[in-house]
């Protein structure tokens, strides 16, 4: 559809949970800005593929996503003070306490398989449904499901492992936080 | 809330506190709103031709030389 005042207020209501989507991906505030800036041009380059109607936020997630994934194949992970760089982005400065869980939070989160954190970050934080999810993603609705269940299981098992027990056996709990090679 | 209840062989209260992180780091970068240069970005586009040339023309810090 053509490029109406009204669909750029769309896309424009879509850019704080763009670049959070990109934060959470990346780990990494400049290149997160970066990856929204190309997702921004990318989309109204092919907004005459947009169908009106549709799901805008989905198709901007997509589009992020995608370009995300080919970027993150060309240069792997030569960064590697995300945590850093993530905290600079905060505008309130947490506690020491806070801070000190939230870069746990945030190791724990770079250490899951890019499959379970997309999906874990699209269906716990941005709120889309399955359905939406694995339409993001590019896979069945089942994946996206076992995908974000895996995901919170390894989170447990990284952040709290003692309590995490309670509920796997110890070798695996063992293996998921010895097992994050790379 | 009933919810918690429903997380298989999870622990319920574990699976709310990560639930909780993962939506305070997201909803603090949501809550910065729109960075003034997305904005302008948009206003500035009249569409997308513009959009094109400027996917194209605006990573000449990149190498697209060639895979």
């Amino acid at each position: 559809m053509p490029l109406t005042n009204e669909l750029r207020d769309d896309i424009l209501a879509s850019v704080p949970s763009l670049r959070a989507f990109a934060i959470s991906l990346s780990g990494n505030g400049d290149r997160a800005d970066d990856l929204v800036q190309e997702t921004l041009l990318r989309a109204i380059a092919n907004i005459d593929s947009f169908q009106p109607g549709s799901n805008l936020p989905a198709w901007l997630f997509t589009i992020l996503r995608n370009l995300f994934r080919s970027d993150y194949r060309k240069r792997r992970r030569e960064v590697e003070d995300a945590e850093g760089n993530y905290a600079k982005t905060l505008k309130s400065q947490p506690s020491q306490a806070a801070h000190l869980e939230f870069e746990e939070f945030r190791a724990a989160l770079d250490k899951l398989p890019q499959d379970q954190r997309e999906a874990l970050i699209l269906v716990g934080a941005s709120g889309f449904s399955y359905e939406d999810a694995a339409a993001i993603c590019g896979c069945a609705v089942g994946t996206i499901k076992s995908r974000v269940n895996r995901a919170r299981s390894k989170l447990s098992a990284l952040l709290y492992v003692d309590s995490a027990e309670d509920f796997g056996p110890d070798n695996t709990v063992r293996a998921v936080i010895g097992g994050n090679g790379g | 809330m009933k919810e918690v209840k429903k997380q298989g062989g999870l622990n319920a209260e574990i699976q709310s506190r990560i639930g909780h992180q993962l939506r305070a780091m997201y909803d603090d970068v949501v809550r910065q709103g729109v960075p003034d240069r997305f904005a302008e970005l948009i206003r500035k586009l009249d569409g997308p031709e513009a959009a094109a040339a400027a996917v194209a023309g605006g990573d000449t810090d990149k190498n697209n030389g060639g895979d």
